[in-house]
């Protein structure tokens, strides 16, 4: 029985494929899959606006949106149909091909990337060898669309926020990349179901996840914070930023490709959330040896929704960065601190197991940390900028 | 050290979000057509006109004097004056309005007709719901629709509406003295403010 409630879908389409004759199974079986992530990751999209909405109003003691449907949760279904009858403007002197190509592009490279995730046990699209990679080969190209996006509206506000974009994308990439290598050197796999049964041992009822080593709470948090930023979230969303670009890369863009832009920036966080799970948070392993009896997908999917709730809370807490922090940040602290947690992670590996590597590692990690920070908050660049002429 | 005033201000939201479930006087927010808060009695948007007793017609205290009309800013005042003339409140006969219509629309609230009507004809009133579907003639309002009695204005301006009913009262007092005076030697006219007498300002005897 909860065999079967673990490997519910798994078995599902099992069921569904011998209904058809044996050489269609592969191919049917794909689209199936296909089928699968398309319905579900758009409805946890609709569920995490209305989450946002409501959680936002929370955090700023107001109520949020409670006038569709019982406590509001048809909101999304009265947007959906809002952005559907809206009026779909092309600029007239825009690049209509590649105005028409930029959203497709964004939602289909972030739909590519969900291929890889393990999502449960045995539930995964495509097991491949290199996972981690084809994931930041997929996660890179939105921002081929995001300049498309920019450059094909022929409006200052969205090159602006498409050059912003860019230049954020590639510095944090960086910084994700390096984060996430800490794990490949520790579970010697680029495969993400083989990083997941890596985590997935428990000594007594804790599991062996990598966020509770210290370099996987290092690599963690650098990840939280490049991941913050390669999906254009606050406080990183200059790119949008409504202040002073009125939308950004997507000001051009109304009725239903504005529903995929947007469509398209929540599921690149799902994605990414979803990696951050897989790589550190043990993916759909149980967060006790005791709970292992609860469905793995419903461990995957918990750990997702509740890192977007992180991801709500952080929007409703801070203020967007200037452009000079956010590449200060990048370049001279987060990238050091990763590079740091490189060496860290080696020497974790390479002290064997026992007292010295936790002590080691957690006291170089925490030194570098308060050292570099100190000094980096009273540099110029960094710290609370001094204005030479409006004193 | 860095990162302090992230978590500090992380710790501040979860606060306010948490506390909003528990307390409600957190929560501002007044959901309006189902929850109205007390009406502010300074509050103003667009003028009505005055009428003491029960009949909106006899009652107007309007008499179509057109001062209001000619110093309305925005023009969204029209006035036009009777051929007859029917008894005020002080028992003279005053000519009325045939039609006075504003169109609010137009009308920018602010509140001169009111300063310069020396009837206290015409005051402020505090009704906002006047959506409507038809533009023009919607918020083009005419003469019955503007009325409205005393007591209604004593109930959006309470303090206001006293201070007019004692003026109102004091003038009428002198008028009364005035005629009294005036019909002493002459008493074939002392009948003529007699009817008046019973129609006291304020219209409290109709009330």
């Amino acid at each position: 029985m909860i065999e079967n409630a673990d490997q519910i879908f798994v078995l599902l389409q099992a069921w569904l494929l011998s209904f058809l004759p044996a050489a269609w199974r592969p191919a049917a079986g794909v689209v199936l899959d296909v089928v699968a992530i398309i319905c579900v990751f758009p409805a946890l999209f609709a569920l995490t606006t209305v989450l946002e909405r409501k959680g936002l109003g929370r955090i700023q003691n107001r109520i949020g949106p409670n006038r569709v449907g019982p406590l509001g949760i048809l909101q999304p279904v009265a947007d959906g149909i809002k952005s559907l009858t809206k009026e779909d403007i092309v600029p007239l002197r825009a690049d209509a091909v590649l105005h028409f190509l930029a959203p497709l592009v964004l939602v289909v490279a972030v739909f590519m990337s969900f291929a890889v995730l393990p999502m449960g046990r045995n539930m995964v699209l495509v097991d491949m060898d290199a996972g981690l990679l084809f994931f930041f080969a997929m996660g890179a190209s939105t921002e081929l669309s995001v300049f498309m996006a920019g450059w094909s509206s022929r409006n200052k506000y969205s090159l602006l926020g498409a050059m912003r974009a860019v230049a954020q994308m590639i510095s944090y990439e960086v910084v994700l990349l390096m984060s996430s290598v800490s794990v490949v050197m520790i579970s010697g796999s680029l495969r993400l179901t083989r990083i997941v049964e890596e985590q997935n041992q428990y000594s007594g009822i804790f599991p062996h996840w990598y966020i509770f080593t210290p370099w996987g709470l290092a690599g963690f948090l650098m990840y939280v914070v490049a991941a913050t930023a390669e999906t254009n979230r606050s406080p990183f969303d200059l790119p949008e930023g409504e202040s002073e670009l009125v939308a950004g890369y997507f000001t051009e863009y109304s009725g239903f490709k504005f529903a995929l832009f947007f469509l398209g920036e929540y599921l690149g966080m799902f994605a990414i959330s979803g990696l951050g799970t897989t790589l550190f948070l043990g993916g759909w392993s149980a967060p006790f040896s005791f709970l292992g009896w609860v469905p793995s997908w419903i461990w995957f999917f918990g750990k997702l929704m509740l890192s977007m709730c992180v991801f709500i809370w952080m929007r409703g807490t801070l203020p967007r960065l200037r452009q000079d922090q956010l590449m200060n940040f990048a370049w001279k602290f987060v990238l050091p601190m990763t590079l740091v947690n490189l060496m860290v992670t080696a020497l974790w590996r390479f002290l064997g197991e026992g007292w010295e590597q936790w002590v080691f590692c957690t006291a170089i990690l925490v030194a570098v940390y308060v050292l570099m920070g100190r000094a980096e908050m009273r540099s110029e660049h960094f710290g609370p900028r001094r204005y030479r002429y409006a004193e | 050290m860095l990162g302090e005033g992230i978590l500090k201000g992380l710790a501040e939201t979860a606060k306010n979000f948490a506390g909003s479930f528990v307390s409600a006087d957190r929560l501002t927010t007044v959901e309006y057509p189902e929850q109205r808060i007390a009406p502010i009695e300074a509050t103003r948007d667009f003028p009505f006109l005055v009428y003491d007793g029960g009949d909106w017609e006899a009652g107007m205290r309007c008499v179509a004097c057109q001062i209001c009309e000619k110093e309305c800013p925005p023009k969204c005042i029209y006035i036009e004056k009777s051929k007859d003339k029917k008894p005020d409140a002080l028992g003279k006969p005053q000519f009325y309005p045939a039609k006075f219509d504003i169109d609010i629309s137009v009308c920018m609230s602010c509140q001169i007709c009111v300063e310069v009507c020396p009837f206290e004809a015409i005051k402020m009133d505090t009704e906002f719901e006047l959506s409507t579907t038809d533009r023009f003639g919607g918020l083009l309002l005419d003469r019955k629709r503007l009325a409205k009695s005393n007591e209604y204005y004593h109930k959006v301006h309470p303090t206001e509406a006293a201070e007019v009913d004692a003026r109102l009262a004091e003038e009428k007092a002198k008028a009364d003295a005035k005629a009294k005076a005036a019909a002493a030697p002459k008493p074939a006219t002392a009948a003529k403010p007699a009817p008046a007498a019973a129609k006291t300002p304020g219209g409290e005897t109709h009330a």
